[in-house]
C-alpha cells in the first residue's frame, strides 16, 4: 500500500459518506471480455474502499454491545436539501408588544390555592379556579340594569374575550403564512368564498335537494338519465324515466293503433254520445241544493211573496243547463254523422 | 389551544379562514416529520413506471427497491402521463412526491426509441430539480450471482461508495450522474456507525465517455496486522451498465437555493447550564431536602460499633473509679 506513487494515491476521499473518486484512473482500451472488465473495475473498487477503510478504522472507536462504534465526521461532499430551509417564525402581536414594554413572561403553576373552598385547583381545565358556575350569588350594582341576567351576561362576555382570542390568533398564523413560516402541524383553509357588497352568503344545498335536481336533470334527457354516467355512490332517481310519453311517429295502423285509440277518446268526449257518463251528478246535485236553500232563505226573508208553489214551478233547472249546451251540439253532430 | 377545527367570521377580510390541526397525535407526529427541518434525514426514494416496460427494466426496478428498502416507495401501475423531460408532464411525479414524501425518483419505461430507460430525478420542495436519464444495458439480477449466502449484506446498512475514472470529472455528464448516484445510494447521514456492521459497497467505474458500470458488492473484511482490516469485495448484488442519454441540470437560482446549508446553531439546549464571561460555565444542582432523621440505619453502623465501644470505656472507667472510691475508701 505504501509504495503507491503520488500521482495515484490522491484519491478523494469522503469518510463522511464513505466515498472514495478516483479521478485518475482511465481505460486506454476496452477490455476484450466482460470478465476482465468486471475484475479491473472490482480491483480498482478495492483500492478505493480500502483507501476509506484506512481512514475509517483509524477513527476513535468506543465500545459498544455490537462492536465498537466510531463518530463520524460530517460528510464533504455537498448535496442539494430535499425541502427548503425552516423559517423562524414572526413574533406575534402580543410578543412584538412584549418585547416594546419590557414585559417578562413568568411562569405559571399549574396548581393555585382557591379561596372560596380552601384547595388547591387547577389553573384551568375540569375543576378550576375561578369558574363561572362556582359563583352562587352576583351582588348588584347601581348600574345595572333590571331584568339583564348578570350570569348570562358573565357567560357572554366570555365568550366574547375567546372569539376575540381565537381571532387574534388567526391574525398571528395568517402572518406567519405570508412568510411562508407556518408550523407543521397547523393548516389554513379558507371555508368560503368572499362576501362582496350586498350579495347574501350562498346557501348551502341539502343533500335531498341535490338528489331531486339530479333527478330532474336526468329526465331532461331522451332516455330518461338511464345512460348517464353516474359518480360512485350515487343513488338512482326516485321518479324513473320519462314522465312524458310521446306517441311513435310512423305506426301502422291497425286495431291496436294508439294515435286512433287516443283521438277516439278526445272526441267521444266533446261530442259525448254517452254523456250521462260526462256528468258529475254528486256536483250537480249540490249545485241544485245550494240554489234552493238560497231561495227559501230568500222567501224568509222578504215574508212569503213567494209561495211554495212557484218553486214547484222552477223545477230542474239547472240539469237543463248542463245538457243544454250539449244538446244543440249533440244533435248538429248528429246529423253530420 | 384546542386541537379541534374553529370556524371564524371575519368583517374586515374578505376570505373566511379556519385552522386546521390534528385531532390525532399520530398525524401530528408524520406531519412533523415531513415538515422541512435544520438538519435532513434520509430521502426517501419513488419508483415507478411508465407506459410498457420490459422484463430487465422490471428487474432492474425490484432490484433498486430491494437495495433501498427502507426508504423506498414501489408503484406498480403504469402512468401514462408521465413524461419527466416535458414541461407538462411532471404534474403527476409532483404530486405523488407530495403525497409519498419522497424526493428522489426512479422512473422506468420503454420504447423502441429508448430502449431499458431510467430516468432518475431529484425534487426540491416537491418540484423537479433535476434529471439524469440513462439507459440499461447487461443487466444481471441478484439471483444470477453464486456466492456464500452468509455474507450477504444487511437490509438498510450503510454502504462504501466507489467511484473510478477520469470521466467523473471531465464529462458534464457523467459529474451530473455521479451526484445523483451518490444521492441515490447514500442512504442515511449518520453520526454514529458501527464498525461490524459494514458490508456492502457499490462500484461505478465510468468506461467510456457516457458509460457506467456499476455493481454492488458485499465486502469481506480480513484480517491484517494494523487495525484496519483488508477489504475484500465480492459481487453480490445487481450489476448494469448505465449509458447516460439525457439530463437536465437544475437552474443557477434554484440550484444555488437548495445547496444553501444553515449555519451551525446550538441545537440542544442543556438544562442547568449557562456561562458566564468572568466565572466560565456554570452548573445548576438542585438537592432535595435532606431528612437527615428519617434515614434508616444500616444494620452494622459504625456509630453502634462505637457506641458499643464508649459504653464499654464508661464502664470500664465507672468500675475503675468505683474501685479507685473503694480503694480510697
Amino acid at each position: 500500500m505504501a509504495m503507491e506513487t503520488e500521482s495515484q494515491k490522491a484519491f478523494h476521499v469522503d469518510v463522511g459518506n464513505l466515498l472514495a473518486f478516483n479521478p485518475f484512473h482511465s481505460f486506454p482500451s476496452l477490455p476484450a471480455s466482460r470478465d476482465e472488465l468486471v475484475k479491473e473495475c472490482l480491483h480498482e473498487g478495492t483500492k478505493l474502499v480500502q483507501a476509506v477503510a484506512d481512514s475509517l478504522f483509524n477513527l476513535p472507536s468506543s465500545e459498544d454491545v455490537d462492536g465498537p462504534l466510531v463518530k463520524l465526521p460530517p460528510p464533504t461532499t455537498k448535496l442539494p436539501r430535499e425541502k427548503h430551509l425552516p423559517k423562524p417564525k414572526p413574533p406575534t402581536k402580543w410578543e412584538e408588544f412584549a418585547k416594546k414594554k419590557g414585559i417578562q413572561k413568568r411562569k405559571k403553576d399549574k396548581v393555585v390555592w382557591d379561596e372560596q373552598t380552601g384547595t388547591w385547583k387547577r389553573r384551568f381545565g375540569y375543576d378550576r379556579v375561578n369558574d363561572d358556575k362556582d359563583i352562587p350569588i352576583i351582588e348588584a350594582k347601581m348600574t345595572d340594569e333590571p331584568g339583564v341576567d348578570p350570569f348570562a351576561k358573565r357567560q357572554d362576555e366570555k365568550k366574547k374575550r375567546v372569539e376575540k382570542q381565537e381571532k387574534n390568533r388567526l391574525q398571528n398564523l395568517k402572518q406567519a403564512a405570508k412568510i411562508g413560516a407556518l408550523p407543521s402541524h397547523v393548516q389554513l383553509a379558507a371555508t368560503a368564498l368572499p362576501i362582496t357588497g350586498t350579495q347574501a352568503p350562498p346557501k348551502k344545498v341539502t343533500k335531498d335537494e341535490l338528489g331531486n335536481v339530479a333527478g330532474m336533470a336526468a329526465t331532461s334527457t331522451a332516455s330518461g338519465g338511464k345512460f348517464d354516467r353516474k359518480l360512485p355512490g350515487e343513488k338512482p332517481a326516485k321518479k324513473q324515466g320519462k314522465h312524458r310519453k310521446f306517441l311513435p311517429v310512423v305506426e301502422g295502423s291497425g286495431i291496436g293503433s294508439r294515435e286512433k285509440e287516443q283521438t277516439e277518446s278526445v272526441l267521444n268526449k266533446l261530442i259525448s254520445k254517452h254523456s250521462h257518463e260526462i256528468l258529475n251528478v254528486g256536483k250537480a246535485v249540490t249545485m241544485y241544493n245550494v240554489k234552493k236553500e238560497k231561495k227559501a232563505r230568500n222567501k224568509r226573508n222578504q215574508e212569503g211573496k213567494f209561495s211554495s208553489a212557484t218553486n214547484k214551478l222552477k223545477p230542474k233547472k239547472l240539469l237543463q243547463k248542463k245538457t243544454g249546451k250539449k244538446g244543440p251540439v249533440s244533435s248538429k253532430k248528429g246529423k253530420a254523422k | 389551544m384546542s386541537n379541534n377545527e374553529q370556524t371564524l367570521r371575519f368583517c374586515s377580510s374578505a376570505i373566511m379562514m379556519r385552522i386546521k390541526t390534528p385531532k390525532n397525535g399520530r398525524v401530528r407526529r408524520e406531519l412533523e416529520k415531513r415538515a422541512p427541518k435544520l438538519v435532513e434525514t434520509g430521502k426517501k426514494t419513488l419508483i415507478l413506471q411508465g407506459t410498457k416496460t420490459s422484463g430487465t427494466l422490471n428487474g432492474v426496478l425490484s432490484e433498486i427497491y430491494h437495495l433501498k428498502k427502507g426508504g423506498a416507495v414501489r408503484f406498480t401501475r403504469k402512468n401514462d402521463n408521465i413524461r419527466p423531460f416535458e414541461s407538462g408532464g411532471e404534474a403527476s411525479l409532483e404530486f405523488f412526491s407530495l403525497k409519498t414524501d419522497c424526493s428522489l425518483f426512479v422512473y422506468g419505461s420503454h420504447s423502441k426509441k429508448r430502449p431499458n430507460n431510467l430516468v432518475i430525478g431529484r425534487m426540491y420542495d416537491h418540484h423537479v430539480y433535476d434529471l439524469v436519464e440513462v439507459g440499461v444495458e447487461n443487466f444481471k439480477s441478484i439471483e444470477s450471482f453464486n456466492y456464500d449466502k452468509k455474507m450477504a449484506p444487511r437490509v438498510g446498512s450503510k454502504p462504501f461508495i466507489a467511484f473510478v475514472g477520469e470521466g467523473f470529472e471531465n464529462v458534464d455528464e457523467l459529474k451530473h450522474l455521479k451526484e445523483v448516484l451518490l444521492d441515490l445510494l447514500r442512504g442515511e447521514v449518520v453520526e454514529n456507525i458501527n464498525l461490524a456492521g459494514v458490508d456492502r459497497a457499490y462500484v461505478c467505474t465510468a468506461i467510456s465517455l457516457n458509460k457506467v458500470y456499476l455493481t454492488h458488492c458485499a465486502l469481506r473484511l480480513k484480517k491484517s496486522g494494523t487495525v484496519v482490516p483488508r477489504m475484500e469485495l465480492v459481487e453480490v448484488g445487481p450489476s448494469m451498465d448505465l449509458v447516460v442519454r439525457r439530463h437536465r441540470l437544475p437552474n443557477e437560482g434554484l440550484r444555488k437555493e437548495a445547496m444553501r446549508t444553515a449555519k451551525d446553531q446550538p441545537k440542544k439546549k442543556v438544562k442547568n447550564v449557562s456561562s458566564d464571561a468572568i466565572e466560565g460555565t456554570i452548573g445548576k444542582i438542585y438537592i432535595p431536602d435532606q431528612k437527615v432523621g428519617d434515614v434508616a440505619l444500616p444494620n452494622k453502623a459504625k456509630g453502634v460499633k462505637r457506641e458499643r465501644r464508649e459504653a464499654k470505656k464508661k464502664e470500664a472507667n465507672e468500675r475503675a473509679s468505683k474501685k479507685q472510691r473503694e480503694e480510697s475508701e
